[in-house]
């Protein structure tokens, strides 16, 4: 019987050994998918406050990926990081509800207007402090820029090799990634090995959606930005369940040259911002009625448009 | 690569497949023809693959004075890290004032990485690229002659203007289709200068390798198609995108989609029109069941004739087409149809 017990434990250990470390870079987004006329201000300009920040859709495919490889290989860790204002604590919340075990947000005014290659450094500061990592994720791109420019870059910063475009990644196994991806005329399959950074295309398989268990164990996770007016009753909470603290690093907490960071950090500079204006056109109103289709098919062979 | 000494030449990446320098590529070498005219420099590019070997009767035509091809079995296809190493160093050495690259899955995997290591700005996806000065406010030190780059942000609402007035080389990726190509001169006359691979990767750069590689030659040809029918979210279905596929086969046109048809699953990713995809200027275009982002016109508003189809009479679309035809997608279309088989041969 004690035998019996000893085998477990010995298989358990090894399997832990197997497990990776991988993080994962997420950023919280305005859904700029769906400028609706609410949120067009009379001048025709977007109002950006009405848009809800949500966690970026692809950075939710790359949350995935990791998610399944946590499901495959026993001692996997999954930890979620984030930079940007207070608020983006959120989407760590939406990440410990899927599955992620801890989350960190990197938030201080000294990155304030940072670019993509500012904010690549900065994020390379932290993952440099969080350690040694197997595996990071990001989504290809986050669409309130498209760039798909920081994920490459943190892996340049970091001196590792990349993987973008991952559809799928299809094993880990001997300190290796196999992944799938898609490009524009077709499919490739890589292998790489680790440690390595990986983006995530968003026709790889969606997120799972929140556990209820998790939204039950993490409902109450702050950062101690968020926790400045709460009640007494909730700091008791906090030093009871010390898993809900979301780690929040400033600038001091990484080790990095001030210089590169923020405005001062950024090669680029936003010269000028225009607002989108068309050509309108006064348009020909027609119904959908045979006489009216007709007639327009008509006009468009007489024209040699089509035919 | 901070503040160069003197200011060089343009460089554009060229991308190779199956030996056929890519239109993307030949697209920013006419653009980069017309900004080396205006600032006076010389306008080079660089070829990276295996069997290169008359690749320049591809590229010199287009006004380009000198080609840097590294041609190594090694470097048949794209690989992050040894493409990196090679870019940078020649950046390096030759330190190009402003650097092009397509905005495709190759260039936007290099792009990042280069900038990266040069610490030089990268802008995505520009739709214009001008020359112009700049006057910083805070310091009144006025530039001449900085890249402004131009590009769509924030889901394409806006457009901002983009410069890097300290960091070289300039450097910006756009989309196929966006420029227009043009052969400067056929028999124009430009310098090949062989680099040695060896010289410029490491072996502990093929860290990634390609386990297999299936690419289609694309069946799908939405730039140059002269008639587009393209259907958005309100098309409903993938099966009444088969309406559409319907009247493009009777037109003789291609079938694009908005990207809100294209996430939903309705359409295949490289039928994409819009600043996330394609960018076309047909003499017409058919837009179904589109309500008209901005990025979605953005990636159309040049089509010469415009007929919208949207059973919503203030779509946004309606106003930069030439006719909106209000109803459902499902009963216009095969009335078109119809009219035209019987009164076509």
């Amino acid at each position: 019987m004690f035998a019996f017990f000893k085998k477990i434990l010995v298989v358990e250990k090894k399997l832990n050994r197997m497990g990776l470390k991988i993080i994962v870079l997420a950023k919280q987004v305005p859904d700029t998918r769906n400028v609706g006329k609410d949120a067009m201000k009379a001048d025709g300009t977007v109002n950006r406050a009405a848009l809800p920040a949500i966690f970026n859709p692809e950075d939710l495919n790359a949350l995935e990926q990791a998610l399944r490889l946590k499901d495959q290989i026993p001692g996997t860790t999954v930890t979620l990081l984030t930079m940007g204002p207070v608020r983006a604590a959120e989407i760590l919340r939406e990440g410990l509800f899927r599955g992620a075990d801890d989350g960190i947000l990197l938030t201080d005014r000294a990155f304030a207007g940072s670019d993509t290659l500012a904010t690549s450094y900065a994020l390379s500061c932290a993952i440099r402090k969080i350690g040694k990592f197997d595996l990071i994720f990001a989504g290809r791109q986050a669409i309130d820029g498209d760039t798909a420019q920081v994920g490459p870059q943190v892996a340049e910063k970091l001196g590792i090799p990349q993987i973008t475009y991952a559809e799928d990644v299809l094993f880990v196994k001997d300190g290796a990634i196999r992944v799938k991806r898609r490009l524009e005329r077709g499919v490739e399959i890589v292998e790489g090995k680790l440690p390595i950074l990986v983006t995530v295309n968003g026709s790889a398989p969606a997120c799972r959606p929140r556990n209820a268990r998790l939204l039950m164990k993490y409902k109450h996770a702050t950062t101690i930005s968020e926790r400045a007016e709460k009640s007494e009753d909730y700091m008791a909470l906090i030093n009871e369940k010390p898993y809900l603290n979301i780690k929040e690093w400033s600038v001091n907490d990484i080790e990095c040259d001030r210089e590169q960071l923020g405005l001062s950090g950024s090669p680029t500079k936003v010269k000028k911002i225009e607002n989108i204006v068309f050509q309108v056109k006064e348009a020909k109103r027609l119904t959908d009625s045979d006489s009216d289709i007709n007639q327009l098919m008509k006009e468009l062979i007489e024209n040699h448009t089509i035919g | 690569m901070k503040k160069f000494e003197n200011m060089n030449n343009i460089i554009v990446f060229c991308e190779i497949e199956d030996g056929k320098v890519q239109d993307v590529s030949l697209e920013l070498l006419t653009k980069g023809r017309k900004l080396a005219n205006e600032l006076n420099c010389k306008l080079e590019a660089l070829a990276i693959g295996y069997k290169l070997e008359g690749i320049e009767k591809q590229i010199f035509p287009y006004g380009v004075d000198t080609l840097y091809v590294v041609d190594d079995a090694a470097l048949e296809h794209y690989l992050t890290l040894p493409y990196t190493s090679i870019t940078v160093k020649l950046f390096e050495e030759q330190k190009p004032q402003i650097a092009l690259m397509g905005a495709t899955t190759v260039g936007r995997d290099l792009g990042p990485r280069v900038s990266s290591a040069l610490h030089s700005g990268l802008t995505a996806d520009c739709t214009e690229l001008e020359i112009g000065s700049h006057t910083e406010t805070k310091t009144n030190k006025t530039y001449d002659k900085l890249l402004y780059q131009i590009r769509p942000a924030f889901g394409g609402n806006i457009i901002a203007t983009i410069i890097n007035p300290d960091c070289r080389p300039q450097m910006a990726t756009v989309r196929e289709g966006v420029m227009k190509k043009e052969i400067v001169d056929p028999n124009y006359k430009g310098q090949i200068v062989k680099l040695e691979a060896k010289k410029y990767v490491n072996d502990t750069d093929f860290a990634v390798r390609i386990i297999e590689r299936q690419m289609e030659k694309s069946k799908v040809n939405i730039k140059n198609a002269s008639i587009i029918v393209a259907g958005g979210y309100g098309v409903g279905s993938k099966e009444n995108f088969q309406l559409l596929f319907e009247l493009a086969e009777v037109l003789g046109a291609e079938v694009g989609a908005s990207r809100a048809a294209v996430d939903a699953g309705f359409a295949e990713h490289d039928r994409q029109i819009g600043q996330t995809g394609v960018t076309v200027r047909p003499k017409l275009y058919i837009a179904c069941g589109i309500s008209g982002q901005i990025q979605h016109i953005a990636g159309m508003q040049e089509s010469s004739m415009i007929i919208s189809i949207n059973s919503d009479p203030y779509a946004p679309i309606n106003k930069i087409a030439d006719y909106v035809i209000t109803g459902n997608v499902e009963d216009v279309i095969p009335k078109m149809i119809k009219y035209y088989k019987q009164n076509t041969k």
